[in-house]
């Protein structure tokens, strides 16, 4: 693992709305670091798509009154437009999230393939470029060329005849392996995967995770997973941080939250996994928080089956555990987590224990649901 | 693996080449099951080709001009003279086909600069959006308030009676329409999640709107246009008729009407037959157009 590529500290993200302020991003705090790759984990309306698209600079009608987007040193809020747009694509780039509506429908694979090698990056096209672009016919064929090895690359068997098809020809796991040839055609150094392969069959979308994971390799791209599934989290990445309502509740290498998982909701979305043995999962009970009006201390309270009088009084950070897993809980014993840590990674603390572990006598109901947790 | 057995499939023969033909022959057929819409491209094949072939089909090619034949003045329809002759003697039916000729291209010019400058404003107004949005689409409110006629009078009134002015005029007048058209379109395809993607992928405001929006609203602009041909040369004739088109002897539809407004009564075809011949033009001009919006399944107003 190397030097932090990305580094988001104290995100937050507003949209203006006729029902108030929503505050969607509420204080998001991750980092990856060159050839890394990671997963954001939480369930649907939770913030995810928002915190990679505020990444991506891809917000236009967003406020983001707080927080720094710190990439290869730059903090990208500061940037202008121009400068982001410079870095969008080719530095960092992103799959889409659904095959079906993301390639445009009137053009061919192999014009928005080429496209992307020609405009990207620049402003707009200036009368005489595309002029000077339209006679220089041998550019073309080298994009054609580089176009055509990519669609190899993604394991597409007629490249050449794909290449000259329009979307609506292609089938959806074709689709998203186009998709994901766009998105690494300009090799960037960033990916962010917004959770490719789930509007596909199961079959089709294990296939499409494990090519996505063998280009990566090869390349060495550091990649940003989104996904609502632990399961493929833990299939594809070293590092997973888990969303709950626009903020990050536990963060952990994959192995250590899989083996301790801390938070409430984490051991809830653990426990939502059907299984065969035990049957569809329970789920959590109850919705995600109205944006507009969010409970200011702990969003997660009120579907908490642990909440205490704390957690709907005083807001919880994140707190370093042991090395690199942080959660944000009052639940555990330790000293309060009143207070924000500029750096989460400062030192880790002993936050004691939750009170699932402590009493395992007394309380079997719970104990039961912890069980269930680690079984996982 | 399912991925595999698609693929396979895919490559066993030319899918996609043959999904396009028949795409196209689906096209066609639902275009030629609307009978009127056939009827239409006929109307309008026949017409285009009476303009094209004008002087070659007309038998008195010279009447298109000034000529005077007393001789044969006021002459009712016959063999020699298919739609009857005017005051001054010349051929009706050879000044008809000339008529054709400047009613298609008052249609395509005025179409073009408005289509041109209307796409291009609604493009911009509906992606940029905001403050940019608002000057574009209140200015175009204003021009759609004015009625075109009116608006086209106005103008013609103040550079001048010439056919190149009036087809300005009409332009002028029209673009208005294309822009609300255009962008109502776009504000409902930039949310579309492949416009994204291709941001996401470094595509600048200039690419995203004409490269990936533009070829996507080509549809009901093609429609509108097609619909707009009619109304274009019902406009334009009507100018002509209040003499603010091209000036006499220059062979308009909306000039000969006016010239046998005053002889309705005893010389009728001096009049009726150009009608006739606007009301053919605009008829098929529709036909077509109807058929075009099933075909391209789209709402244009």
């Amino acid at each position: 693992m190397g030097d932090t590529l990305l580094e988001v500290r104290n995100l937050h993200v507003h949209f203006d709305t006729y029902d108030g302020v929503a505050e969607v991003i509420n204080g998001v705090d991750f980092t990856i670091d060159e050839g890394e790759t990671a997963a954001l984990v939480g369930e649907t309306g939770c913030g995810k798509s928002v915190t990679v698209k505020a990444i991506m600079g891809l917000l236009p009608a967003a406020r983001i009154p707080e927080g720094e987007i710190v990439y290869k040193g730059q903090n990208m809020l500061n940037l202008s437009d121009a400068e982001r747009h410079a870095r969008r694509g080719r530095e960092m780039s992103m799959i889409m999230q659904d095959p079906m509506t993301s390639l445009n429908p009137v053009l061919t694979v192999g014009e928005q393939m080429t496209d992307v090698l020609k405009w990207q990056g620049r402003r707009r096209l200036s009368v005489t470029e595309w002029v000077r672009d339209k006679l220089a016919r041998t550019s073309d064929a080298e994009y054609r060329e580089r176009a055509i090895e990519m669609l190899a690359d993604v394991d597409i068997s007629a490249p050449e005849r794909v290449f000259d098809s329009y979307p609506v020809e292609l089938s959806g796991g074709m689709r998203q392996r186009v998709l994901i040839a766009i998105a690494v055609l300009s090799e960037p150094d960033f990916l962010i995967a917004d959770e490719p392969g789930t509007a596909l069959d199961v079959t089709t979308e294990a296939k499409i995770l494990d090519l996505l994971d063998e280009l990566v390799e090869e390349r060495d791209t550091s990649v940003l997973y989104i996904t609502h599934d632990l399961g493929i989290a833990r299939e594809v990445s070293d590092f997973i941080n888990v969303m709950y309502a626009g903020e990050i509740v536990e963060q952990a290498p994959t192995s250590d939250l899989f083996a301790d998982p801390q938070h409430p909701y984490t051991r809830g979305l653990l426990e939502s996994i059907p299984t065969l043995s035990t049957g569809i999962g329970d789920g959590i009970e109850g919705h995600l928080p109205d944006y507009t009006d969010p409970p200011s201390a702990c969003r997660f309270a009120d579907r908490c089956p642990y909440a205490e009088p704390e957690c709907r009084e005083v807001y919880p950070y994140p707190r370093q555990t042991d090395d690199e897993h942080a959660i944000a809980c009052h639940l555990f014993d330790g000293p309060p987590a009143h207070e924000r840590h500029v750096d989460i990674a400062a030192e880790p603390v002993n936050i004691g224990r939750p009170p699932w572990k402590e009493s395992s006598e007394t309380n079997s109901e719970s104990d039961a649901v912890a069980d269930g947790g680690s079984i996982q | 693996m399912a991925t595999e057995n698609t693929e396979r499939i895919f490559d066993s023969n030319d899918t996609a080449r043959q999904e396009r033909i028949k795409q196209l022959k689906r096209g066609v057929q639902s275009f030629t099951q609307n009978k009127l819409s056939v009827i239409g491209l006929l109307m309008i094949l026949t017409l285009v080709f009476a303009a094209i072939f004008a002087p070659y089909i007309a038998p008195y090619p010279e009447d298109a001009g000034p000529g005077v034949n007393y001789d044969q003045a006021s002459q009712p329809p016959s063999l020699e003279h298919p739609m009857g002759t005017d005051t001054t003697g010349r051929d009706i039916f050879s000044r008809v086909l000339f008529g054709a000729r400047l009613s298609l291209l008052m249609g395509i010019v005025v179409l073009s600069i408005a289509i041109s400058i209307g796409v291009t404003l609604g493009l911009v107004a509906g992606y940029l959006g905001g403050k940019t949005n608002t000057v574009i689409m209140r200015t175009t409110d204003v021009f759609l308030a004015i009625p075109p006629t009116l608006l086209a009078m106005t103008v013609v009134a103040a550079t001048g009676a010439s056919l190149i002015n009036v087809m300005i005029a009409i332009a002028f007048s029209w673009w208005s329409w294309y822009t609300r058209l255009v962008q109502g379109e776009v504000l409902s395809i930039k949310e579309d999640e492949f416009i994204e993607s291709s941001r996401a992928l470094g595509s600048g405001w200039f690419r995203t709107t004409f490269k990936e929006i533009l070829p996507n609203v080509l549809s009901p602009i093609t429609v509108k246009a097609t619909l707009d041909m009619g109304f274009v040369i019902l406009v334009g004739a009507g100018l002509s008729f209040l003499g603010l088109g091209a000036q006499p002897p220059t062979p308009t539809w909306g000039a000969m009407i006016a010239q046998g407004r005053n002889y309705v009564t005893s010389f009728w075809w001096i009049a009726v037959f150009p009608g006739l011949a606007i009301s053919f033009a605009v008829l098929g001009f529709n036909f077509i157009g109807d058929g075009l919006r099933d075909v391209l399944d789209v709402e244009v107003n």
